[in-house]
């Protein structure tokens, strides 16, 4: 796949609705900025990839996995960011979860079959060992 | 509203489709896992939130509240954490003085006179 180069940069919008929520408000942010913020937003990608990549390779896996991506965090001494990155990946685990189990009941409502959702309740626990090498899904993401 | 912003209303802002191409440009990934891309994602995130307000902190845009270029730049050149990115922020320097740097060094390497309006003439050819 060519990658176009406008598909290697961000979305302005959000790129810059991100920044004035890291400012002060009334903080005027020149165009410049903006762009060049945006650069290394791009490049912070390529750099976090190539590091996780680095420790995937360690452990001799072809897929990149969470962890992979935390330690490529603290190696890029960005620490701070390990702990919030935790926390936003439970809550996303469970949105995904939970769209799943949507999806599934919508697939069983339209056969006329009831689900036992108790069931599910009891795979909470897999969730919450975030460390672990076992990766949620091991199919490769398509959006 | 400064917060370094985790997990809260929203999971991510940035498309995941987006950053997933990013990452498959660098030729050395093959398959990336959905938590390592959404990981990816949401720590681009808090990087343009880190790099903005320590630019704004450390820098003299404030003065006329603002974040300028400038602003970034110095952060990419003082603060080691950034310093992966003086290569893409580079400061910057007004093209005249650019052009008086140039002519500088050919004097300094010249032995004899210089006339320094064919000089100019010359630059124009570049």
């Amino acid at each position: 796949m060519a990658e176009r180069p406008e598909d290697l940069n961000l979305p302005n919008a959000v790129i810059t609705r991100i920044i004035k929520e890291a400012l002060p408000d009334g903080v005027n942010i020149s165009k410049e900025a903006r762009s060049a913020i945006s650069r290394a937003a791009s490049v912070f990608v390529l750099y976090a990839t190539s590091c996780a990549n680095n420790f995937a390779m360690k452990g001799k896996r072809k897929m990149l996995n969470a962890g992979d991506v935390l330690s490529a965090m603290e190696e890029m001494e960005f620490q701070r960011f390990v702990t919030p990155l935790k926390e936003s990946l439970e809550v996303y685990r469970r949105e995904q979860k939970g769209k799943k189990e949507a999806r599934k009941d919508k697939d069983k409502k339209a056969d006329s079959e009831e689900q036992d959702k108790s069931r599910e309740e009891d795979n909470d626990d897999d969730d919450e060992r975030i460390e672990e090498e076992e990766p949620n899904e091991e199919e490769e993401v398509d959006n | 509203a400064a917060r370094l912003s985790g997990g809260e209303s929203r999971p991510v802002s940035l498309p995941l489709s987006r950053i997933r191409v990013i990452m498959k440009s660098s030729p050395e990934v093959s398959s990336i896992n959905q938590d390592a891309l959404f990981l990816t994602a949401k720590a681009t995130e808090l990087f343009v939130q880190y790099l903005a307000s320590y630019s704004y902190k450390h820098g003299r845009g404030k003065e006329k509240n603002a974040l300028t270029y400038s602003d970034l730049s110095h952060t990419a050149e003082e603060c080691e954490t950034f310093q992966f990115l003086a290569d893409i922020l580079p400061k910057k320097i007004l093209a005249s003085k650019y052009l008086k740097m140039l002519e500088k060094e050919k004097r300094d390497g010249q032995v004899g006179e210089d006339d320094e309006e064919d000089e100019e003439e010359e630059d124009e050819d570049e």
